[in-house]
């Protein structure tokens, strides 16, 4: 099988290891892909207003690179481009009028109907993998991980994008469980973690995404697995913020699931890239000597 | 006896439009010539001539087409009924920066040129492009912070500014490129030692003696000596060296 795949910006920038861990996983899952060739920033957020066509050319576009590049189904890994690809996608296919105008002002690129199938990692080794196959691959399980998985909205919102039940999902949950984790589901997994408004409105954010972390934490979660590079930075990077505003707060190891998915499948560890990760999250694995069994 | 009488060929003589004006000139001039040809002097908007300097940028559109054309003065052949200006300069803010004082990191580039990221992917930069340059390519390249890529996408760019023209987020592009040329040609291409050694070999006073021996030679020997200097032979195979090897 080979895929198409399109990474976006800030994996090739402040989140390589979501990229890395993610490549390896595939390799090591025996699955081919391609980087698409010329590929353009996503836009990184789906605009809300009705008639804002220009916003839709970078991710247009984009699907009819994956055309030209001869797929028909790409492969994205941050929730963000997920989102923006795939709600440009549903456009192209379900509004003719709009689908016209794009396709009229793009006039240098052939027409595009929506019909790339985008799909984001985790309903794609859902549906192409299967868990069966994902927990046969398994080397280290990651047995005894108390480990909370934490959606955000990008990959359920709105719900004709969403890779699972909107409010009720168990995509992520079942994928970490394949991997041998013991899972803590808890209310907040699927709220927002504050995402962009970090910029306007940073204290806004800080507060929601310290709910989030304390009610894991209250639910029994030892660390969280995360799918979004923008969740990574709100409810990762800013936490020291977080332990010295609100007491009470513990700090919380934050990974990508695909880094948790490559220390199961045993892969090379540099693909781990856990420096990008808070000092905590590394001290965590080695914890659990799921870093010393890889290098032995 | 037969008389040879010379013929005068004369060029069919085209309309187009300058800047709004109808001229007639010849059809085998290119842009800039026919502009010269229609009485207008350059103190501006023209260099080389060569199509090398980016000086001489035109946009013009044709009857019957909405598409915007663009190309070099100096390079491009008039057509019938086209309505041209030249645009020899855009306004485009270039930031100052120290270059010794950079590192080579994306995050450098992206405070330098926040505009980068209005970008939204409308390639109306790429379309206008007289060099062909994938301008859209580079300043996606950059917005994931791969400067290498975006050297390479760009390096045919003439700097004429026609992209900044037409760019809907503003961006000075052309500026944008030359820093990623510029940061990949001192930091993310290797080095190359022989050069370093060369150049302190010069430094040291390595050319100076023959140099100072040149300047005070009288016009005869000076002739002499270039006639007798050593050129590879015609025939010289590829492992031909000379005697005396300055070079390196
Ligand atoms: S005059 Fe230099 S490019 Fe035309």
């Amino acid at each position: 099988m080979k895929i198409s795949y399109y990474p976006g910006c800030t994996l090739k920038t402040k989140a390589k290891n979501l990229e890395s861990s993610a490549l390896a996983c595939l390799d090591a899952l025996g699955v081919e892909y391609e980087e698409l060739p010329r590929w353009n920033c996503c836009g990184a957020v789906y605009s809300l207003s009705d008639d804002d066509l220009i916003h839709l050319i970078a991710p247009v576009r984009d699907l009819i690179r994956v055309q030209e590049q001869g797929f028909d189904t790409v492969l994205t890994l941050c929730s963000m481009c997920y989102n923006t690809l795939a709600r440009a996608n549903e456009l192209m296919k379900n509004d003719e009028v709009k689908r016209g105008t794009i396709n009229d002002f793009m006039d240098e690129e052939p027409d595009y109907k929506g019909e790339i199938k985008v799909v984001h990692f985790l309903d794609f080794i859902r549906d192409e993998i299967g868990w069966d196959k994902l927990k046969a691959n398994v080397k280290n399980p990651l047995n005894g991980m108390k480990l909370a998985p934490y959606y955000g909205c990008t990959l359920l919102r709105p719900g004709d994008v969403s890779i699972d039940k909107s409010n009720s999902p168990v995509v992520f949950e079942e994928c970490m469980e394949a991997l041998g984790a013991e899972i803590v589901k808890f209310p907040k997994a699927i709220e927002c973690c504050g995402s962009y408004q970090v910029l306007g409105n940073p204290e806004a954010a800080l507060k929601v995404s310290n709910d989030i972390i304390t009610e894991a934490t209250a639910f029994g979660a030892e660390a969280m697995a995360l799918t979004c590079p923008l969740c990574d930075y709100n409810l990762g990077h800013r936490q020291e913020e977080m332990l010295k505003k609100y007491e009470g707060t513990k700090a919380l190891p934050m990974f990508y699931f695909t880094q948790l998915m490559a220390v199961a499948l045993g892969v090379d560890p540099e693909n781990y890239n856990l420096d990008l990760n808070q000092a905590v999250s590394q001290e965590f694995l080695k914890g659990k000597n799921l870093l010393e069994k890889v290098s032995t | 006896m037969t008389e040879v009488k010379a013929v005068e060929i004369k060029a069919k003589l085209i309309p187009i439009y300058i800047m709004g004006k109808k001229y007639e000139v010849p059809e085998t001039l290119t842009i800039m010539k026919a502009i010269e040809y229609a009485g207008y002097q350059y103190i501006r908007g023209c260099g080389c001539r060569g199509g090398v300097c980016g000086a001489c940028s035109t946009v013009y559109r044709k009857p019957g087409s909405y598409k915007i054309m663009s190309g070099l003065a100096c390079q491009t052949v008039v057509e019938p009924e086209m309505y041209l200006t030249q645009i020899p300069f855009y306004p485009a803010i270039r930031s100052t920066y120290t270059f010794e004082k950079l590192t080579g990191k994306p995050e450098e580039v992206f405070d330098l040129y926040h505009e980068l990221f209005r970008c939204v992917a409308c390639n109306a930069c790429s379309k206008v492009c007289p060099m062909d340059v994938e301008v859209m390519d580079y300043i996606a390249a950059l917005k994931r912070g791969d400067i290498k890529a975006a050297a390479e996408i760009s390096f045919d760019c003439i700097q004429c500014g026609l992209c900044a023209s037409r760019c809907m987020g503003e961006l000075p592009q052309y500026h944008i490129a030359q820093l990623a040329r510029r940061i990949n040609g001192r930091y993310l291409t290797p080095q190359a030692e022989h050069l370093k050694t060369m150049v302190a070999n010069i430094e040291a006073g390595r050319y100076q003696e023959s140099l100072t021996g040149l300047k005070v030679m009288d016009i005869n020997m000076l002739k002499e000596t270039y006639t007798a200097r050593e050129m590879e032979p015609a025939t010289g195979g590829e492992d031909w060296i000379p005697k005396e090897n300055i070079g390196l």
